[in-house]
């Protein structure tokens, strides 16, 4: 039997197969991983047509999770080689095999193909099943654009462009459902504009374990619903509301914030801990108002948590540090770092200690590592760490531990400099002292201690302590204000772009401290981060060879 | 001339006949079974051996026997499809979830002859390697669910049941499951899902095949009740003797359960295809007529999801004649031979072999009105032309039905079917919920146009006549709009 045939292990290497997709031929392999399993299971007609960039509509598919099949929408015609006795194709007059069009359609999601097989997406029949489907859909959908979060980014309105009707010829009484139900801490149901697609169902079981929805009821009456008495508070909850793709699944922290048309689309990384999810970072006019993954399967796939996604609001904050200050007068850039370089450049040999921060950016910590060359000084970085997860938080809260190692700027172990800086700091040997983003009256470097020092420059965003008892303080940017790179905690090295302007006088780091380390050391030929990266690589061995460009959208993998 | 033949059906009605296993002992009972357990593997004139299962493997492929339980697919075939090799525990199903509406067949065999389902079920078992077999029950039928329990209990006492099965070395186990009633769990991967404790949302076909991917992901046969008594009769008679009962490709017999507007509805056990519709309505033996001075208007020829028939509807059937060939006949549909092929044929099926008999004081719409409701009801709601599909048509007649209807609404409600089946669906549920739309309309479009007709009509009458008319009355399923304003203001309107 033909069954068989289709379920004997293949050999290592991947057959491939030729399909033609709307008359294009395609060569697919004849299996594919399983996006939960990794096991080989045989490839599908959508993942053929995905191969030739031909789309085909879809609501339930989700390439990251299981196949449902439910929605209908990916519905295409096809047809396989007609067989003879010696189930050889027979071919027609023209030398092109005879093929047998199949009388009903197949979905396209879950479909295998097989060789020879053609597919047919444009045809009429599969038009009108589209526009049947669609109608369908939205027969018992409260059609509440004008006031739907999901307006602008929804598949319903994007299908209705192509497959919608402009009149509704629909005249009973809609099936309601309830609204605004609190699904939990992060996340809003409206069931009404549902349509059972059940990929949050699906994601939630298979990728973050948390089998926490379902379906009642039956028929149209069919309510997606958190288990009773449960609450939908897994890490991943908000992952859902990307992968709903109508307004039904929304975020209490987005909701009625913000249409979407009017977002400027930001290629970021989370900065929340080493795991370094891709971002996409939706801003309007300097303002950020949301996260959301980009697919790296590398690194995060198409999600990310919600502990890291939630964590945008400090950029925003109205204490932001926006004026250099100068011994507590407001200075200027040109001012302060002139003071500084003088002052480093006198300094005695081994009087100077840096302690940077693993948030800071590779190439921000390697211009600090050169100050530390040129002053043979101590540095060290602050360890961060909490609870890890088994999808993608990771322990290590830090976004850039291994840059702070790769640079040099700290050893395996973060931290256990500090204590070697504060007492140096007691015994009067440190004079100067250099601190990045971290507030280190919390480190064991007491405010007591800060007072001793000659002189103490501090570059940060937020205030505290630490900036309090500045020399010298200069205002830095959060990532979303200025360009570079980290290198996760696999040793990926991923950049990140600019979403908004920083406020005040604030400035990149790496900008003006490549003005500090010209200063000191005359060193320049960086101006740009382009430059800046390409002086890195060459000096850094784990670096060797990338450029930033050549780093992509989804980073290049370092060995640690 | 068309007559009963009682072969599942032969004790079950005769009077002291009790579901106890002492009396069916005394009636010959597990004597087939033993007969099974003792067949010894026959010598290939290759040298080959086969074994006893697949000697009645064969023969139920030989017999021809097609499912009872509506798809009428070839059970022989379906066995084919197990894999043995795949390390797996083979799983076998009895599908006693039967809910088609004018069904009434498997509980006649539950009720009152449960070990012959039990002894057909034990040889299936045996012939296709299973160790674990299910009864899945419907869930109203709480009596029969306890007549198998004590009847597997005694089996079980008896050893046809158990470990070491009459010391043949074989082991089986069955268990009876109660669904919650809902239709679409007789739907055979519904049943697996809510056999594994989910909702009965029927799987995607392909991959999950039963006979590959079944319950637990196992190869899984589900059969229906009647199908499994059959086995024991084809291994009792042979299958090519099983063969020669009924119509080539259509063989063996099978129960008819008639119901509506006939005299005496009931179920008739029959050869199959050695009786028309004509003669199980009208014959003494069978139906005995409709109502005194009423005049056949429609049949349902297989449950309520199978396409209408109507009085007088004639069918070109492609036949045989004296010398052999192929010659086109043109056929009543009271003429039609009651069988599997010749009602597809026909446009229509056998389904779980249920006629309903409409007369003509039957209101047609409201009969639809009353199919569109239940299917409305039990759509279990997993993929959309069906579950938004059902509700639709189903709000629809109701308004047709209840003084809201328009002369448009019978074309309307085409619209609305003709985008359900052909494939668009999970599973056939999105057949059963339209057909009975499309040929109910399709076939008396004049009462539909009528009715909507004469609502038009009267509302164009309320709205100029006296304040004093009554508006009609609101119900849950009322229109929202108005049904006699231009619409059009929705959100996708392009110009």
């Amino acid at each position: 039997m033909s069954t068989q045939e289709t379920t004997r292990t293949p050999a290592p290497a991947i057959e491939k197969i030729k399909v033609k997709v709307d008359g294009r031929e395609v060569e697919a392999p004849r299996l594919t991983p399983d996006p939960i399993s990794g096991k080989l299971i045989p490839t599908t007609m959508i993942q053929a047509c995905a191969q030739v960039s031909v789309d085909v509509p879809h609501y339930c598919y989700h390439p990251k999770l299981p196949v449902a099949g439910n929605c209908r929408m990916c519905l295409v015609e096809f047809g396989t080689p007609t067989l003879g006795p010696d189930r050889k194709p027979i071919l027609n007059a023209d030398g092109t095999p005879k093929i047998a069009r199949s009388p009903r359609p197949a979905i396209a999601c879950a479909t295998p193909i097989s060789p020879g097989m053609e597919i047919y997406t444009n045809t009429p029949a599969v038009k009108q099943m589209r526009e049947g489907v669609l109608e369908f859909l939205l027969i018992n959908h409260p059609l509440d654009c004008p006031i739907c979060d999901q307006a602008g980014e929804c598949k319903l309105q994007e299908y209705s462009l192509d497959y919608g009707q402009s009149q509704s010829r629909f005249v009973e009484a809609k099936v309601h459902k309830p609204k605004a139900v609190d699904l939990g801490p992060r996340i809003v149901l409206d069931d009404e504009r549902c349509i059972l697609c059940t990929r949050c169902i699906r994601f939630s079981k298979e990728i973050a374990g948390d089998d926490a929805l379902g379906i009642v009821n039956r028929g149209s009456y069919n309510t997606l619903t958190a288990y009773p008495g449960k609450v939908f508070d897994n890490n991943y909850t908000l992952n859902t509301v990307d992968i709903c793709p109508v307004g039904a699944l929304t975020s209490k922290d987005f909701r009625f914030k913000m249409r979407v048309w009017f977002l400027k689309e930001t290629r970021s990384v989370c900065a929340s801990c080493a795991t370094g999810c891709n971002i996409i970072i939706g801003s309007r006019e300097e303002a950020v108002y949301r996260y959301e993954p980009r697919q790296n399967d590398a690194v995060n796939s198409c999600w990310m948590c919600d502990y890291g996604r939630l964590n945008y609001k400090w950029i925003g904050r109205e204490d932001r540090l926006r004026d250099v200050i100068v011994r507590g007068q407001k200075s200027a850039w040109a001012i302060a770092l002139n003071e500084i370089a003088e002052k480093l450049k006198s300094a005695a040999r081994g009087s100077v200690a840096i302690i940077a921060s693993a948030r800071q950016t590779n190439e921000e910590l390697w211009l600090l590592a050169g100050l530390k060359k040129q002053a043979a000084a101590l540095s060290d970085s602050v360890p961060r760490t909490g609870e890890a997860d088994k999808l993608l938080l990771n322990a290590d809260r830090n976004p850039n531990t291994n840059g702070a190692r790769l640079t040099g700027i700290c050893f395996t172990e973060m931290g256990t400099n500090l204590p070697q800086i504060a007492n140096g700091i007691a015994s009067g040997r440190i004079k100067t002292l250099l601190v990045f983003g971290e507030d280190v009256t919390k480190h064991g470097i007491s405010a007591e201690l800060l007072g001793k020092l000659e002189t103490l420059v501090v570059s940060d965003i937020l205030p505290n302590a630490t900036t309090k008892a500045a020399h010298y303080l200069l205002p830095g940017c959060a990532h979303a204000e200025k360009r570079g790179t980290f290198t996760n905690a696999k040793g990926r090295v991923q950049r990140f772009m600019k979403a908004v302007e920083p406020p005040g006088d604030a400035r990149p780091e790496w900008e003006f401290l490549h003005d500090l380390v010209f200063n000191v050391t005359g060193r320049d030929g960086f101006l740009t981060i382009e430059g800046l990266f390409k002086e890195m690589a060459r000096d850094v061995a784990a670096f060797n060879g990338l450029t930033w460009a050549g780093l992509g959208d989804l980073g290049k993998s370092v060995s640690l | 001339m068309a007559r009963e033949y009682k072969l599942i059906l032969k004790y079950a009605d005769e009077p002291g006949y009790t579901p106890d296993i002492g009396c069916y002992l005394r009636h010959g009972g597990y004597e087939i079974l033993k007969k099974a357990l003792a067949m010894q593997p026959r010598e290939l004139p290759n040298g080959g051996k086969k074994s006893p299962q697949e000697q009645i493997r064969d023969d139920v492929k030989v017999s021809g026997l097609r499912g009872r339980g509506g798809a009428g697919f070839s059970c022989g075939l379906k066995w084919s499809f197990v894999d043995h090799k795949s390390g797996k525990p083979v799983y076998l199903i009895c599908n006693a979830d039967e809910s088609e509406p004018g069904t009434f067949k498997d509980r006649q065999i539950i009720y009152k002859d449960p070990h012959q389902l039990l002894e057909g079920m034990i040889i299936a078992c045996y012939a296709n390697n299973a160790h674990l077999a299910y009864i899945y029950i419907r869930g109203e039928m709480a009596g029969g669910a306890r007549i198998l329990n004590r009847a597997l209990a005694e089996a079980r006492s008896k050893n046809f049941l158990g470990k070491n099965i009459l010391g043949s070395g074989y082991d089986l186990e069955i268990y009876v499951h109660r669904g919650a009633g809902a239709y679409i769990c007789g739907e055979e991967t519904g049943l697996i899902e809510s056999l594994e404790g989910k909702r009965a949302y029927p799987r995607i076909k392909p991959p999950y095949f039963p006979a590959v991917l079944g319950l637990w992901m196992c190869p899984t046969i589900v059969n229906n009740v009647e199908t499994l008594c059959n086995i024991k009769h084809i291994v009792a008679m042979g299958g090519a003797e099983f063969a020669k009962l009924g119509t080539p490709n259509n063989t063996g017999t099978r129960i008819v359960s008639l119901s509506g507007r006939v005299k005496k509805p009931g179920y008739y056990e029959i050869e199959v295809g050695r009786a028309t519709i004509g003669e199980l309505i009208f014959d003494e033996k069978f139906g005995g007529g409709l109502p005194d001075g009423r005049k056949l208007k429609a049949v349902i020829p297989g449950g309520s999801s199978a396409k209408v028939f109507k009085a007088g509807e004639k069918f070109k059937l492609k036949k045989k004649d004296a010398e052999g060939k192929m010659i086109e006949q043109e056929t009543d549909m009271l003429d039609l031979p009651y069988d599997f092929d010749s009602l597809i044929a026909a446009g229509s099926m056998s389904g779980s072999s249920a006629i309903i008999v409409m007369d003509d004081s039957v209101d047609i719409v409201e009969a639809l009105a009353n199919i569109a409701v239940f299917y409305a009801h039990e759509s279990c709601g997993q993929c959309t032309p069906c579950r938004e599909g059902s509700l639709w048509m189903s709000k629809a007649l109701h308004r047709l039905t209840h003084g809201e209807g328009r002369a448009g609404d019978a074309d309307y409600l085409i619209k609305i079917a003709d985008n359900i089946p052909g494939g668009r669906t999970i599973c056939a549920f999105g057949e059963a919920c339209s057909w009975p739309v499309q040929s109910f309309v399709g076939k008396f479009k004049d009462e539909f146009v009528a009715k909507g007709k004469a609502d038009e009509e009267r509302r164009a009458k309320e709205k100029t006549g006296p304040a004093a008319a009554t508006p009609p009355v609101r119900h849950e399923l009322a229109t929202a709009h108005s049904l006699d304003e231009p619409r059009g203001h929705g959100v996708f309107q392009k110009s």
